[in-house]
């Protein structure tokens, strides 16, 4: 018993600077991460499908496609309010050209929208399809991460 | 006795003087080189192949070309780009074929002591922000192909911009010490028995030059091939760039990153590694299995 404690006392204090950091984050770089690791999680489903990782199935297909262009109609602005680039705040790689170039930032999004919405109508009529339209998806997605993220 | 010790300061000058103008010498092709740069029946069609796994549009493309941009856009190899460094701002010349702009009057036997040497056809050594030393491993073959194929790419009339680099770098002559020190005509890493992991390591050691930023560098600029793509401070920004084979990545997540840009996870690649897998996506598919089964190859070795 004593044993399972200090096991336990262990893990805590081995959990707690994760936790502690994961709630000294600024909450606007949390909310943009949330925002693309749901992208990335859709992405992987429509994604697998296109690399062959996994067999094509239509609906499962269409339900991602979908969910990225609601995605993608996020207003995103308020999550980059100024001084939360990489060099301000802790976590973020959000470099200050986002703030310093904003239009050609917000292009980028629409791009996304753009190529989110030729997904939405691609994914679930065929495989072939969903291949045709997801050059454009992954553009879009490296177009903006290519200009304004910093490499890890 | 002054007066002789002046006349021996002065002849140690000269001496010195005299030595650091041979050691820095530009060099030129050997006759085997030549003789098969000239012998070899070019291959635009291979050429475009070369072109893409050596990612010149990477760099030679106007700031406007971004990863997204159509393969019309990507053949402009108009410059422009600059790159800031510890040793300066080096910005990427015109090398379009435009005679005025470019290097359309070129000869096939400058062009390849440009990109095998690092010399210029007026005999001055070119910054290796150009990876010529990565390039000097490629077969004469490839840089023939390669040149046939530059005959079709469009010119265009964008003057060249200047480096601003500062003393002592600003003297070209002096980076004949900097080849002394960096210039390896040898590979890196023993070439894998394997057929395929050979072709992938002849694919990044010689023309990806994946290792320019993959690789750290040392006090000069040299890489420190000891730690051959183990992972480097962005040579060119902020971050890190990591460290190859990234861990847990089968050669099928390899090759699939370098077609699609997305990782395992589904991130994407970003920074100056969108324009490779922009480059690296135009390749026969065979290839980005090679270069994956060569890095995969890399993790169960230990570094040379």
């Amino acid at each position: 018993m004593p044993r399972l404690l200090t096991a336990l006392a262990t893990a805590a204090a081995l959990a707690l600077p994760t936790l502690a950091t994961a709630q000294d984050m600024n909450p606007n770089v949390a909310a943009r991460h949330a925002v693309m690791d749901v992208l990335a999680y859709n992405l992987g489903q429509i994604g697998g499908m296109a690399q062959g990782r996994m067999p094509y199935d239509a609906a499962v297909a269409s339900t991602a496609a979908n969910n990225i262009y609601h995605l993608a109609m996020l207003d995103i602005g308020p999550m980059f309010p100024e001084g939360t680039d990489n060099a301000s705040t802790e976590g973020s790689r959000a470099l200050p050209a986002i703030w310093s170039d904003m239009d050609g930032f917000n292009a980028r999004w629409a791009a996304l929208q753009t190529a989110a919405e030729a997904m939405k109508d691609a994914a679930g009529t065929d495989l072939a399809s969903l291949q045709g339209a997801m050059g454009g998806l992954g553009g879009a997605c490296g177009a903006c991460h290519q200009t304004y993220r910093q490499p890890q | 006795m002054l007066a002789r010790l002046g006349t021996l300061a002065l002849v140690l000058a000269a001496v010195g003087g005299g030595a650091f103008w041979v050691l820095t010498r530009p060099a030129s092709l050997s006759a085997d080189t030549l003789a098969a740069l000239q012998s070899h029946s070019a291959d635009p069609q291979h050429g475009e192949q070369v072109f893409w796994t050596a990612g010149c549009a990477s760099c030679h493309t106007a700031p406007s070309v971004d990863a997204t941009a159509s393969t019309e856009a990507r053949m402009v190899l108009a410059g422009g780009r600059s790159f800031v460094t510890p040793f300066g701002t080096f910005r990427a010349p015109n090398i379009s074929p435009d005679p005025e702009a470019g290097i359309g009057t070129w000869t096939l036997e400058q062009f390849a002591t440009a990109v095998m040497l690092g010399v210029s056809p007026e005999g001055a050594h070119y910054y290796p922000a150009f990876p010529y030393t990565t390039y000097t491993h490629a077969t004469p073959g490839d840089i023939a192909d390669l040149w046939a194929y530059w005959q079709m790419l469009p010119a265009d009339p964008t003057p060249s911009a200047a480096h601003e680099v500062g003393f002592p770098f600003s003297m070209r002559r002096g980076l004949g010490l900097w080849k002394m020190l960096n210039f390896d005509p040898a590979f890196a890493t023993p070439v894998p028995e394997d057929p395929e992991a050979a072709r992938g390591h002849y694919l990044v050691e010689a023309l990806g030059h994946c290792a320019e930023c993959h690789t750290p560098r040392d006090a000069l600029g040299g890489l420190d091939r000891s730690q051959w793509l183990a992972g480097a401070p962005n040579p060119v920004g902020e971050g890190r760039i990591p460290a190859l084979p990234p861990q847990g990545w089968t050669a099928f997540d390899i090759a699939a990153y370098l077609e699609t840009g997305f990782t395992p996870e589904f991130d994407t690649a970003g920074g100056e590694m969108a324009d490779v897998v922009a480059n690296i996506s135009r390749i026969a598919a065979p290839d980005r299995a090679a270069i994956a089964a060569y890095l995969v190859a890399l993790r169960a070795s230990p570094n040379p």
